[in-house]
């Protein structure tokens, strides 16, 4: 082909598709700081009166706090179930583990509306709705396949003899699991807690059906987007992206290190 | 096989929890709400029936086939720009880029994943508005003002916003993974370059293709947050319908005979889109 105009030619259409998915999340850092009520350009002046606005509004603290008690707990759920099904499906072979292994996986592939109208429905039927813990049983199915995939992937590694090894050391099937399987796995249940934690704290529609009249952050915007234009949500995006950033880097540099220590 | 097997307790452990809590708080929901579709409403009350009431009314009314099928168009139209966009970029980070350049882009790719839609959204609101950022840029160079808000246009740059990541990602993937040599050996007996990406780059990369169209248009098909605040919602689609009758009026049921009916249809997609998928081409042994 002909190299070099084909090459400037790509460069600036990959470039542009970047611009297009990056424009919103850079905008929304860029408006954060900006003085107009109605953000555009020009640029009024740097201001931190959005930030100085969410930080003394007790909803939002209260937001906050919500969200931190539901994605940690939904994190937490959310790995033991990925461990145990991941685990189970390295070490056994047993009929039906086709719609063993779709039942853990298929959550994700249902839209949001669809799960959200479903499990407020269901969650109020049993009476368990419009508790902050009724986002947490709800987040923990759609984020477990999540935990179930990373973990499944760092056992992928694992060589099975290893386990049996320990056995024929004399060790019991429960101490294997102990002082083998869990400590290798290690990395991957920590990467599993970060992100699972990262999905639930950014859902925002199950969260707002099944919740009643206690607010993560995402509904909070949600609110705040359904009134009027106000800035402060760019300041809440803010808080929001460095907190998901934070846990997906952190998932990042604990797998891949430990991956790369143990090839080597 | 012996009769009396011995329970193995330590592999029900492991085995137990997922099917329990997905039993209870997945495959309970969902066939629960079938069984809503079914219920009737009576001053207010929900009361557990078996009419085909809510089904009659949702599937004889106009307003609900309307949204149907515009949410089909809409989706599949989204759907396609996505894939067309996503295929240059995804072909240049697939073969001209080096490795480590396309693991940057993938990983760079997968930010958006992790950054809240609705502030996305809501900072194409602020963009794509009447006196917003692009119109602004514009009238520099003397253009405009477009109106871009409460249009299709919106609708469908939102649905981009989540769908173009995806992808390009999964489009890098796929062409990434193809075997260099095919397509060496391809222009080596003369293929002109074009003819190698519709004769050898997109047959062997097929599934990865479909895989990735079938995941963009799910995604557009269930998102009621770009069609609600960027399209303005005068044409509603499915899952703002949802939305509406579950939030103001009460109307569990035929909330649950709409959110059935996109369920059906996304089968039916998923189940066709997977055949094409893994289907031989003809004359191939």
């Amino acid at each position: 082909m002909q190299g070099r105009g084909l090459n400037i030619a790509l460069t600036l259409y990959v470039g542009l598709v970047f611009v297009f998915i990056f424009s919103p999340i850079v905008f929304s850092l860029i408006f954060s700081f900006n003085s107009q009520r109605f953000p555009t350009i020009p640029l009024g002046g740097f201001s931190t009166e959005w930030y100085v606005k969410i930080l003394n509004d007790p909803d939002v603290w209260q937001a906050v706090r919500n969200s931190v008690i539901v994605s940690s707990s939904t994190a937490a759920i959310a790995t033991v179930l990925g461990f145990c099904t991941a685990y189970s499906d390295f070490r056994y072979n047993f009929r039906f583990k086709g719609p063993y292994l779709a039942l853990i996986l298929l959550p994700p592939t249902i839209p949001l509306i669809i799960m959200a109208l479903a499990m407020l429905a269901w969650l109020s039927r049993l009476g368990l709705s419009g508790q902050l813990w009724s986002i947490i049983l709800a987040h923990s199915v759609l984020t477990a396949p999540f935990a179930m995939a990373i973990i499944r992937l760092r056992l992928h590694q694992m060589d099975p003899d290893l386990e049996a090894a320990a056995w024929n050391l004399g060790g019991s099937e429960w101490q294997a699991m102990r002082h083998v399987i869990v400590p290798f796995c290690a990395p991957a249940i920590v990467s599993s807690l970060c992100l699972t934690a990262a999905v639930s704290f950014d859902e925002f529609a199950v969260a707002w059906f099944v919740s009643g009249l206690n607010k993560t952050v995402p509904i909070v915007i949600l609110e705040i987007v359904q009134g009027n234009i106000d800035p402060q949500v760019n300041a809440i995006g803010t808080f929001v992206f460095l907190t998901s950033m934070t846990l997906v880097i952190l998932a990042q540099l604990i797998f891949i290190s430990r991956q790369i220590k143990s090839h080597s | 096989m012996s009769a009396r097997r011995k329970i193995d307790f330590y592999a029900l452990t492991w085995r137990l929890p997922i099917i329990v809590w997905q039993l209870v708080f997945f495959v309970g929901p969902v066939l629960f709400m079938v069984a809503l579709s079914f219920f009737l409403v009576k001053n207010y009350r929900m009361t557990e029936a078996f009419e085909f009431v809510n089904w009659q009314r949702m599937l004889t009314r106009g307003f609900f086939w309307d949204s149907y099928w515009y949410t089909l168009f809409i989706a599949s139209l989204s759907g396609t720009i996505a894939m067309s966009v996503a295929f240059p970029a995804a072909w240049a980070l697939a073969f001209r880029a080096s490795d480590t350049l396309r693991r940057w882009a993938v990983f760079l790719l997968i930010i958006p994943f992790f950054t809240s839609y609705l502030v996305r959204t809501f900072s194409w609101y602020v963009i794509l508005a009447e006196s917003g950022v692009l119109n602004a840029m514009l009238g520099y160079i003397g253009l405009g003002p477009f109106r871009m808000l409460n249009s299709h246009f919106g609708t469908v740059v939102g649905y981009l916003t989540l769908t173009l990541p995806l992808a390009v990602i999964l489009q890098t993937v796929t062409m990434a993974n193809i075997d260099k040599t095919l397509i060496e050996a391809a222009r080596n007996l003369g293929c002109k370059p074009l003819a190698t990406i519709w004769r050898v780059v997109l047959p062997l990369s097929k599934t990865g293709f479909i895989v990735a169209a079938l995941f963009c248009f799910i995604l557009a098909f269930g998102d009621f947050v770009a069609p609600f605040y960027l399209g303005g919602s005068q044409e509603p689609t499915l899952p703002i319908l949802i939305l509406d009758t579950t939030k103001s009026g009460q109307q569990w049921p035929r909330a649950a005979v709409v959110a059935i009916m996109m369920m059906l249809t996304l089968f039916t997609v998923a189940f066709t889109a997977i055949a094409l998928a893994y289907r031989k081409p003809k004359g191939v042994r």
